[in-house]
């Protein structure tokens, strides 16, 4: 057996490939499941209707699936322009401790003013965050797998810091949390009696408007020029710098944005476990959704209702419901090689 | 097909019935080749012909599809470079194998002692080592480095790692396309010697001049299949190049124009690398219009800086570069698209094009700006797309639309993409990078009619390449890279191959032999 390469993938085999690693991956975590002596079809039964299966379970994972967008989106525009942000988990963080400081109360603005001020504050936070491993990729040549990563925690610690110190609610009955933040800079909510936000519109918006950049614009063009082949976009005479810089400012604003959604919409404050890993899960989704903005948008309803549904399932069985990190876990690795099959031919001999 | 040459010495390799597919490209079909000792065999085809996939076939690094190799009688396993070597195959890669930081004895020796022996027989190795390099007149210094050789040097030594090794059979891949005329003419001098021994050399080539000087026996190869062997000695250059390429083929002639005024240049240009070793080191150049000027020599000799130069990449360091008599200041690339140079890259692959992206998006990457393309940020895709239909038709590039991925696209077509988005625009200078490396004979005198219509059109063209024939032919002055300097520019029709082979070499002395003492008080020769 050996592999040869396509000379073009066909369209169908492209949406084809995430759907067969998912199936792949649900099929792989199934002798998982039949190893705790669950009924495996029940349990995935189970797992399908707390995601989808009531009007709750279905806000339950737009919910969830918000900032999942938001940060598969940061992956998605970066892994374009091979700007490998790996720490879209920290940008989140940073773009959330923006959101209480700027909407805690130091400004007196109208909700209309207030909320967009505070979601670009995040997204400023979030951007500054990955300027710096950036700036340090083309200047020195730093490898910024390691450089985002490691920021991860700088920034958690840089947290846990200011929640203890300056941050900490007085109200708070000494809990590391912040204050919460004014209540107009707080997101709408889509549905009464739910916890779903404004905060879908805006990563729906985003993913949208992102996909028409990519495609329609200069912006665009110049990204995936960057992305494919630097050396060529410098000699057509591209500012390969500047766009890197751009990209990194995009990407980790997208991130930051996912926090400061997510104390508006969803929390009212800042704890240390505002985020189950969703910069890490971001990255999962963009790679499920092949780096397409739009995809993204499946990619993240798809994790989020894993996880929701995990959660249902695990109320009612015998299978806790790490299952659902597992599986996870298990759709990114079948999507890697799903992505080489739809690249390469397999032949034998 | 049998070889013409009946009776005669002992066949030592035959070839039957080798195919190779990879994907839907038919590499080799059905290919039978027989060699004899003491016989030169030249592997003669065009690029992407199928030469070093039949070699690498008969030395294992890839094994056929159908078809037998027999060695000295007896038939050689498939797919195991080992058994090749045991049988009395050596191969000369065209990149070579050898090891920079180990001396020439070290890279000759290793893998032929068993790894479980304490201590390795130095002296033994030198003395064969040596033996060896007197009997073929093939000079080499056994404790030098090999980083430190020259490339004649290295292949030298590469030569004597398969005689070392008791070869019987030496394939050679393309073994001049590193070297001088002069240092090519030595090579040919050791086969000779190497035949006269009893050995049997396979040569591949896309030369002509190379299989007349040195082969007995001419196979030529086209698109995988094997068209023609004859005795060198019962044919001829038009014949060979026909059965090349599969129809007639005339050489470019530029018809002779007077030069214009200056559109390029260079006054004491320095350029440093990054560890400060100068890559051009105060040169001056002036390529004026209607006049295509040529830069030779052996490639590391400072064409790369001074293409990197005219294309805005990098800045010199001191001296001055002008176009059209203003001088440059900042040049970066998208200046000197500005100005109006149009830039053929070296490497197509990795600086020319962006493989994963359209046609119609690599022919605009130039001119995204201009509003024809382009409107507050925006991409105007239908006005970019139809321009691409143009040009595509205008340049003959063969694919099936402005929507097709590059990647897919043929070299010569990429090369015609190329072209038609820099010429497209009337250049007034056009710097050309090997415009023809690696590309068919057929589009090689495509981007040579246009290069010589551009120079018609009032361009002037810089034409650096490492193909002495091509610069012949087509310059109307030549100039010599030599560490970093340039010779002064020397009319096309003064002189010799041999000539530039010894200026290439670094004998600058001999400039005085083809130049006026006037001409040369102002230059710098050494």
């Amino acid at each position: 057996m050996r592999l040869e390469p396509r000379t073009d993938t066909p369209l169908a085999l492209r949406l084809l490939a995430p759907v067969g690693a998912v199936v792949a991956a649900l099929a792989l975590c199934a002798l998982l499941v039949a190893w705790t002596g669950a009924p495996v079809l029940r349990a995935y039964g189970l797992l399908f209707e707390g995601a989808v299966g009531s009007r709750f379970a279905l806000t339950e994972t737009l919910t969830r699936a918000t900032p999942l967008i938001l940060t598969g989106l940061a992956a998605a525009v970066a892994f374009r322009a091979k700007l490998w942000n790996i720490g879209a988990e920290g940008q989140l963080y940073m773009g959330a401790l923006a959101a209480v400081v700027v909407g805690g109360g130091m400004l007196d603005l109208p909700a209309w003013a207030l909320i967009p001020v505070v979601m670009i504050a995040g997204m400023a936070a979030g951007g500054v965050t990955l300027l710096g491993p950036a700036m340090l990729k083309v200047r020195f040549g730093v490898d910024e797998v390691v450089t985002t990563l490691l920021l991860n925690f700088v920034v958690l610690l840089l947290v846990s810091m200011l929640l203890e110190g300056p941050l900490k609610d007085p109200m708070g009955m000494g809990w590391p949390q912040s204050a919460p933040v004014a209540e107009a800079a707080e997101l709408p909510k889509l549905v009464e009696r739910t916890r779903l936000h404004a905060g879908l519109t805006i990563a729906l918006g985003l993913s949208v408007l992102l996909w028409l950049v990519d495609t329609r614009t200069i912006w665009g063009y110049e990204n995936r020029a960057v992305g494919a082949n630097p050396r060529a976009a410098a000699f057509a005479g591209m500012p390969v710098t500047r766009i890197m810089l751009r990209t990194a400012l995009l990407s980790g604003g997208l991130a930051g944005l996912a926090g400061a959604a997510e104390v508006c919409g969803l929390k009212g404050y800042l704890t240390l476990d505002l985020s189950p890993g969703f910069g890490y899960s971001g990255i999962v989704v963009a790679m499920l959704a092949q780096l397409h903005p739009i995809g993204v948008v499946g990619a993240a309803l798809f994790i989020a209702g894993i996880f929701v549904g995990a959660d249902a399932m695990s109320r009612a069985m015998p299978v806790p419901n790490y299952i659902a990190d597992v599986l996870v876990a298990a759709s990114l690795l079948c999507m890697l090689v799903a992505g080489l099959l739809a690249r390469y031919r397999l032949r034998r001999g | 097909m049998s070889s013409p040459l009946k009776g005669g010495p002992e066949v030592v390799l035959r070839l039957a019935g080798i195919s190779k597919r990879f994907g839907p490209l038919l590499a080799n079909d059905d290919i039978s080749l027989t060699l004899r000792a003491g016989e030169v065999l030249a592997l003669l085809g065009e690029n992407g012909a199928g030469k070093t996939t039949l070699m690498n076939i008969l030395f294992g690094h890839y094994v056929a599809d159908e078809g037998t190799i027999e060695a000295f009688g007896r038939p050689l396993p498939p797919g195991s470079p080992r058994a090749a070597l045991e049988a009395g195959i050596g191969m000369v890669h065209q990149h070579f194998t050898l090891a920079d930081n180990l001396s020439v004895l070290d890279n000759i020796a290793v893998g032929t002692e068993s790894l479980w022996r304490w201590r390795s027989d130095r002296s033994a190795a030198r003395r064969r080592l040596l033996d060896l390099s007197q009997r073929f007149g093939l000079e080499v210094r056994p404790d030098a480095l090999v980083g430190d050789l020259s490339v004649g040097e290295r292949q030298r030594a590469e030569i004597l790692k398969a005689l070392y090794r008791d070869a019987r059979i030496l394939i050679l891949d393309e073994p001049t396309a590193v070297l001088t005329p002069q240092e090519s003419a030595g090579l040919f001098e050791t086969l000779r010697k190497l035949t006269a021994d009893g050995l049997a050399v396979v040569f591949i080539s896309h030369k002509m001049n190379e299989v007349f000087a040195a082969s007995d026996t001419v196979a030529v190869l086209r698109a995988g299949k094997l068209v023609a062997t004859h005795a060198t000695a019962s044919t001829d250059r038009a014949k060979l190049a026909e059965l090349m390429v599969g129809r007639s083929v005339k050489p470019p002639a530029p018809t002779p124009l007077s030069p214009g005024e200056p559109v390029l240049e260079l006054a004491g240009v320095t350029v440093a690398s990054d560890h400060g070793r100068p890559l051009l080191d105060g040169v001056d150049l002036t390529v004026r219009r209607h006049q295509v000027v040529g830069i030779a020599g052996v490639s590391g000799n400072g064409q790369t800086a001074l293409a990197e130069l005219v294309s805005g990449l990098i800045r010199p360091d001191s001296g001055r570069l002008s176009l059209k008599g203003s001088v440059v200041e900042h040049g970066d690339p998208a200046d000197m698209v500005r100005r109006g140079v149009a830039r053929i890259p070296e490497d197509r692959h990795s600086a020319g094009l962006v493989g994963a992206m359209a046609v119609w998006e690599n022919l605009i990457a130039e001119r995204y700006h201009d509003h024809a393309f382009s409107r507050f940020g925006v991409l105007r895709r239908g006005a970019a797309r139809s321009y691409a239909r143009k040009v595509i038709e205008e340049f003959d590039v063969r694919c099936p639309g402005p929507d097709a991925r590059t990647q897919l696209l043929s070299g010569g077509n990429m090369q015609k993409l190329i072209l038609g988005r820099t010429l497209a625009h009337g250049p007034d200078l056009i710097l050309a990078s090997q415009p023809t490396r690696g590309l068919d004979i057929g589009a090689v005198s495509y981007v040579h009619s246009r290069l010589l219509d551009a120079r018609s059109a009032g361009a002037g063209v810089l034409l650096i390449s490492e193909d002495l024939d091509e610069i012949l032919a087509l310059a109307d002055c030549v100039t010599v890279a030599y560490h970093g300097r340039l010779t002064p520019l020397l009319p096309h029709d003064r002189v010799s191959v041999s000539q530039l082979g010894l200026l290439m070499a670094g004998h600058w002395d001999i400039l005085r032999d083809i130049l006026p003492e006037t001409q040369l008080e102002h230059g710098d020769a050494a």
